[in-house]
Order: structure tokens, then sequence, then C-alpha cells
């Protein structure tokens, strides 16, 4: 590869390369984000390469390997441009299909459209897609149009302008000022103001400055920061480059965690590129500023999500945060000013310095610019990375672009922010989303995770699952998170069995209290959260379970009972077949009766029972009805009585 | 390096740049509880008990004495009811641990605090790491360090390291503000399972 020595080269490559490709040439782009490659899309583009061959059709089709553009619910998903088609949930099957009839004759393959669930119709471009329509995708639009390994098409997207613009025409200050204008937050949970962070570390006095990616991913159910970085790392190289001009730092460092391989792959392949074509490296496009960026893999601990565990890891220790009173943007790794920032505050800085800072604040609302990413996952039809504007309503994101509660089931509650967040109930819905109003409502941004609940789900034991996942990840250094976590993880678990006592819930805010007030860092501040929010939303909920030893939603274990209503039971001996502790008794025409004492409570009978009779009940918060006797058990069928 | 005189309950107090609020108290005889403190060793902030209050700009927070700096015109409250009741809590969270720890039962006499309020897990070991940091910091030997994380945090001695430093040294027995036992105990059991050797007969423990 050719080194490119300045900023006209690189627009005459960027040319180059775009001359090089046709745009009416048909383009197969499959999505090899994680979500698609476990739903088969590797054999998907295996098996386009091989029908391509077949047909003989190398030299007139191109096939490329993209980043996430987020369907995951309907992955893998195929878009043929130039028309932009786009199929979904694509087997190796449908290739040949998929390539005589749309490649070569231009026909659309019905079957493989995206079918709107209500109105039956069918979309057949991206954009016609309600969960597409709605979003506002200034970053993960780019994902499914670039071959995610490479640096040429990244150029011909127009990638690395914005690195020469601020290398040859702006200064650091006008670098920090047009950041700053933006109101760019920081994606990753505390929503700082990137540039005045970035200003704290330019005028800190050492000389030694660092900048780092968080891309340490760690809350249960959210994956944008793995999408952009699988999907368009050079965005987040291009990005990271230009914070550490701003603030004159010559050294950088992606922590990424270790369960994201494709993310450290691609990410690496970047660095590679655009190292040997003087992206990054000594004298960036013969500008004179130096920067090179290496790749840093966690070891799976939550907790180094957190600045300055982070910092410590980084350093080769046991990733534990340390007692700060100072930022880290002043003294941060090895005691030197450091810019920490997540992937996607880092992916927006490109758009900003090339649209300019009152692009990006058009969209959003006063206090939080820009979009924002959420991986909405749960009890939710469409699961998958949507990209918003900040201020979109939560009732949008769930009903508009989510496509609501699958199985006409009824919405409960939101949890947002991931484990250090909260849960909104449904009179928030038309909650502006945004940094402020979210920790208004009890909860936060975090990172974007977005779980959404319905009906079935006890929220009791929501909070429970939450400190739960929190008591393995809490570094233990301080005493009001390792403790707290312990006592409230064992009053929720005793709520959740039925032991629960008159006062837990004032001890719970208790250790809540103290948790929040006196933890040492992040994590056991807002550890608390999912817990609080609960409580405070649905306190009826805790009370329930704690006096009546009910729970409302039918879910915890011990709480609830399996019933089979007499008068509707046909004796139809599936559930006593299928009911894996033999705990059903009955027999042909006898009907059947649960033994309480074995049975375990899995919920086998209430899944096989035939809808038509509907026979099994759950019940909580009432003794069971005493089964019917022995010499009432024969069933009498109605056809026979007549 | 120059003087700073900042208020500590009510009363001015001098103190030195780059002291922290704990020192500076304690240099005006102005007592703060602590678990985790020791003055030959790096501040940690991990037991939380010298949470103490601070006014900065009319501003109040919440803040551990062991790190946090001493500034100009600061104005701290080493007790409100705010810290009392956060010191309370912590001390009950603790002696579900260690509930025969003389240290842990004055503070809790002090502060009210009800050592029966959690369910008992003798674990003895409050984590306060001084074991582990004077190891580190003052012997430079590393013998005794944390293992896991979380609830599953404990302290562990290298078996390799401790079978060869700790016969002569024990310096981090008394440290222990659970009367010794933790880390006698612990090391006794590290050596218990490394290869047998004649040294470790009578490593002198056993004050229970």
């Amino acid at each position: 590869m050719l080194r490119i020595n300045s900023p006209e080269e690189l627009e005459k490559l960027r040319q180059e390369i775009l001359s090089r490709s046709d745009p009416s040439k048909p383009c197969i782009s499959i999505c090899a984000g994680a979500g698609c490659l476990a739903s088969g899309a590797g054999e998907v583009i295996a098996a386009f390469k091989a029908e391509i061959e077949k047909q003989g059709l190398t030299t007139d089709v191109n096939t490329k390997g993209t980043g996430c553009p987020g369907f995951c619910e309907r992955g893998p998903v195929v878009i043929i441009y130039p028309e932009e088609i786009c199929y979904l949930r694509v087997k190796p099957d449908d290739v040949p299909e998929i390539i005589s009839q749309t490649i070569r004759e231009k026909r659309v393959v019905d079957r493989l459209l995206y079918v709107d669930p209500t109105t039956g119709e069918k979309a057949i471009h991206e954009s016609d897609i309600p969960f597409y329509k709605n979003q506002k995708r200034n970053l993960i639009s780019y994902n499914s149009k670039i071959d995610s390994k490479s640096i040429d098409d990244y150029l011909a997207i127009g990638g690395y302008s914005a690195l020469a613009k601020v290398l040859f025409k702006m200064t650091a200050e006008q670098v920090l000022e047009e950041v700053k204008k933006s109101n760019l937050r920081g994606r990753g949970g505390g929503g700082f103001p990137a540039g005045n962070k970035w200003e704290g570390s330019r005028n800190a006095p050492e000389p030694i400055k660092y900048v780092l990616v968080n891309a340490d991913e760690g809350d249960p159910g959210a994956f944008m920061d793995r999408a952009l970085l699988e999907g368009n790392p050079h965005s987040i190289l291009e990005g990271l480059t230009i914070g550490a001009y701003a603030i004159g730092s010559h050294e950088g460092y992606i922590y990424v965690r270790q369960e994201y391989p494709l993310a450290v792959v691609n990410v690496n392949i970047a660095i590679r590129q655009a190292e040997e074509y003087g992206l990054l490296g000594k004298n960036i496009l013969g500008s004179g500023f130096d920067f090179t960026v290496k790749v840093h893999q966690g070891a799976g601990a939550f907790v180094c999500g957190e600045s300055t565990a982070l910092m410590t890891a980084l350093e080769g220790r046991a990733g534990e945060p340390r007692p700060k009173y100072i930022r880290s943007n002043i003294v941060g790794l090895w005691g030197r000013p450091t810019v920490l920032n997540n992937v996607e505050t880092w992916a927006n800085v490109p758009l900003i310095i090339n649209k300019g800072a009152d692009w990006f604040t058009q969209f959003g609302t006063e206090k939080s610019k820009g979009t924002k990413i959420f991986s909405l996952v749960g009890k939710i039809t469409n699961t998958g990375l949507v990209e918003v504007p900040m201020g979109i309503t939560l009732r949008d994101i769930i009903y508009k672009i989510g496509g609501g509660i699958p199985g006409g089931k009824k919405f409960k509650a939101v949890q947002t922010g991931g484990p250090s967040g909260g849960c909104i109930p449904e009179k928030l819905l038309d909650l502006e989303v945004g940094f402020d109003e979210l920790t208004k409502a009890g909860s936060m941004m975090g990172s974007g995770g977005m779980i959404v609940m319905d009906e079935d789900t006890c929220m009791v034991d929501v909070a429970r699952y939450f400190l739960n996942f929190l008591i393995d990840e809490s570094c233990g250094k301080c005493t009001p998170c390792r403790e707290g976590i312990r006592q409230m993880l064992k009053i929720l678990t005793n709520i959740t069995k039925g032991k629960g006592k008159e006062g837990d819930i004032e001890l719970l805010e208790e250790l809540a209290e103290v948790a929040i007030d006196a933890s040492l860092c992040a994590l056991g501040k807002s550890a608390p959260n999912p817990l609080l929010s609960t409580v405070r939303y649905f306190r009826d909920e805790y009370e329930a379970h704690v006096k009546e030893k009910r729970c409302p939603a039918l879910s915890c274990k011990e709480l609830i009972a399996y019933h089979i209503d007499p008068s509707k039971c046909q004796a139809c001996m599936i559930c006593l077949k299928k009911c894996p502790a033999d705990a059903i008794e009955g027999g042909k025409n006898r009907i059947h009766v649960i033994d309480q004492g074995k049975c375990t409570k899995c919920g086998t009978c209430i899944e096989v029972c035939p809808a038509r009779f509907g026979a099994v009940n759950k019940i909580s918060g009432q003794p069971v009805p005493a089964p019917i006797p022995e010499d009432a058990r024969t069933l009498v069928r109605k056809s026979k009585e007549q | 390096m120059s003087e700073i005189i900042l208020q500590i309950d009510g009363k001015e107090v001098k103190a030195k740049e780059g002291m922290t609020v704990l020192e500076a108290a304690q240099s005006a005889g102005i007592s703060i509880p602590t678990l985790c403190h020791h003055e030959k060793l790096e501040p940690y902030g991990g037991c939380r008990l010298c949470i103490v209050e601070v006014e900065v700009r009319g501003w109040t927070q919440l803040v551990v004495s062991c790190v946090y700096l001493a500034a100009k015109n600061l104005i701290v409250r080493t007790r409100s009811e705010k810290v009392d009741r956060i010191r309370k809590m912590i001390l009950e969270l603790l002696l579900a641990h260690a509930p025969d720890a003389f240290e842990l039962q004055d503070l809790a006499k002090e502060y009210g605090a009800d050592k029966d309020r959690f369910e008992k897990e003798s674990s003895f070991c409050i984590h306060c790491g001084l074991c582990v940091r004077y190891c580190a910091e003052v012997k430079k030997k590393n013998a005794v360090g944390f293992v896991d994380r979380g609830t599953r945090k404990e302290i562990s001695f290298i078996p390799g390291i401790a079978s060869k430093e700790c016969w002569n040294c024990k310096e981090c027995f008394p440290l222990c503000p659970t009367e010794a036992l933790q880390a006698a105990f612990v090391l006794t059991k590290a050596l218990i399972s490394s290869p047998p050797s004649s040294e470790l007969v009578s490593v002198g423990i056993g004050k229970d």
C-alpha cells in the first residue's frame, strides 16, 4: 500500500477508489456483525460467493460482509445495491434464487421481504421498513455501506476527510471549540460534556497525555459499541485521532472487552491499514502530527467500564477504581491527563467536524444533542439496534420502531441504562429520552441498553436479577458496595421466595441510601437504581410479595402454583405425558390433577395444554383448591351426555 | 510547603498543602474513625468509615477523609446525622463478618450499631487490605494478596513467597482489625497446602 503524504493525495486516492467502483454494478451486502453471524450469515456469504462463481458473475457482482445495520431480530440481513432491496432472514438455500431473480432478472424475491405484521404490506427497501423509517441513523447507517475490513470502503464514503480538515485547516483550539459548541455528551453513561473534558486535559501542564476508547461494554443486553467497533472501526480511529490532536496527545488505547473477538480483529485490521496509509503513526498525512493507537483486551470485568478502574487495569493492575477526587482528565492513566470517551462518543466526532456543530445540534433536546444508539431487547417485537434523535419518546421507540410487545401482552416497564439504570413504568412512556430526563425518572441513559418488560415480568425479581449480576461484578474494594449489594440481594431473594418480612422494603431503602452516598465508584453508587426505581414505581408488587406472599406477575416460582381446572380438563393426557416431574395424576377419561408436592413449577403443563381447553392456571397468594375426590374424576364428555 | 487553614467541626485547623482531611484532623486532635487507614500506607478509601461532610463553595458533599485533600477555607463536619447513619450501617455490615472484633465492637457502641442486624457470615475478613498493602508497600514482598472480586474476594498468601518470607516477619498479624486471626488463619491454610517443610511447623499461630 502507498503511504499518503498530504490531503491532496488523500483526495486523489479517494477519487481513484470511487472511479474503480461502478455505482450501477450490483453489490450484495450481507451483515457480518456478531448477531447475523450467529444466525448463519457466514454460510450465506459463502453461498453467495459460490453461486456467483457458478453462474459466472464474478466480475459483474460485488459481495460485501458489512457491519450491523441493526435489525438483528430478522438476521441475516442482506441488502442489494444500488436498488437497496432488503431481504431478511436469508438462508443459504435462498441464495440461488436471489442471484437468478434479483441480480439477473432484476426481480424482487417476494417471500424474503419484510412484511408489516399489522397491515400485511411488504417493504422492498430498507428505508420503507417501519423499524428503520422512524430512526435517525447518523452513525449506524454507514455500517451497511462498507466492508468492515476495508479502509478503501471507508475512504469511499468520505472517511478521514475530517481528520485531514482538522490537521490542515483547524487549530487544536478550533477543534475544541467545535466539539464544545456541539455539546456532545459522553455516550458511555455519565453524559459529561466531551468538549469540557478535552479542554481540561489540553490545559493540564503535564506534556504527555493520553486518549482512550472505552469499549468495555458490559451491560447485559447492550451491544451498540460492539456494532460500531465491528462495523465501522475506522470512524472510531478517526474520531480518536482528532481528539488526540485537539488535546495534544500522541498515544491512544482502545480498551475492548475480550468477549468481543470480532471487534478486536476488525479494529486491529483497521489500525494496520491506517498505519500503512499514513493515517496513523508518525507524521500523519504529512502534517507533522504523530499518533499511535494500541488495542488492550479487557479480562472480563464489568467494573473496568468505570473510568479509573479501566485505567488501573490498563496499567497492568487489578481493575479496581481508585478513590478519585481529581478528575482523570487531569490525573489519569499513569498519572497523566487522560481523555476517556466511549466508542459512540468518538464515532460522533468526525461527523461533527465535517458537518459542523450546528448540524449536530439540530438533533436532540436542549441539553442532550445528537442521536443515540440503543439496543432494544427483551419483550419487544423488533429486537435490534436503533439510532434515534435525543428527545424521542420512549413510546415511539418501543411502539413505532420496536413494533410493540409480542404475543398481545401488556407493556409493564422498560429498563434503561443497564444494571445501573432503572425501570420506567408505563405512565412515563411519553418521557423524552435525554440524559437528564432519564436520571430524573430514577434511571439513566447509561450506554444505551433498553430492556422491555411485559406483564409477565416480576419487578422484584428484576431488581434481584440486576443485583445478582452486580454482586459478581463489584470489585469488592469498598464496604457499601460489596456488603450493601450482598445484603440487598439476600433480602430481595428472600422476598421472591416468600420469606419477606415486614420492614424489608425500608431496610432495602436504607442499604440503598448508604451504597449511593458512600460507595467509592459509580458502580456502587448506581447499583441500587434498579431496586429503588422498582420500589418507586411498583411498590405494590413488593408489598404483595411481603405481605400476601403473592407474586402479581405470577413469575416467582416459590410463590406460585399450577392448578388444573377440573371443569375444563379434557383428560387429553398431553400435560400428564410431558410433565418432567411425573407430578400429574390422571389417565384416559380421568380428570388430571397436579400433585403439588411433586410439582417443580416448570410451567410445561400450561404451555402444552391445548389453547382450546386452557385448563391449567397459575395462581399466587391464595390456597390451591383441594383436588377433586377420586370418585369424581371420571370425565363426562358433553357430547356423550346428550 | 505552604500552610493552609481549614475549619473542622467549627475549629480552625492548620494543615500543610497535600495533607488529607484525615491527617489535618488528626494533627488537631480531632478523631475520625478508620479501619483501612495506616499512616505508612497509601490512602485506600476502602472501608469508607472515615466519611465526612465537606462544604465547598456552598455545596455539601460526602467524601472520605483519608483521600480528600485539605484545602484552604474548606469546612469539614466529621459528625452529622447523615455521617453517623452511614457509619452505623457500615459497622453493622462488617459486624456480620467479624462480630467479635473489639475494634468494631467499640465503634458499634459509639454509633449505636446493632451487631446482629444482618445474618452472620463469619468470614472474619473485613477487606481493609492492611495486610495486603503493608506487605506490598512497606515490606515489598507481596506474600499476601487479594484474589477474586465482589463478595468472593478474599485475602490469600502465595505459598511460594510466604514459606520464605512470613516466618520471620508476621508484621501484618497485629495490623488486622479483627484481632490478627484472619491473616494468621489464611497464612496457615496457604502453608499447609504447600509442600511440607520443617520451617512451617511452628508458625506461631493459635492465638484464638
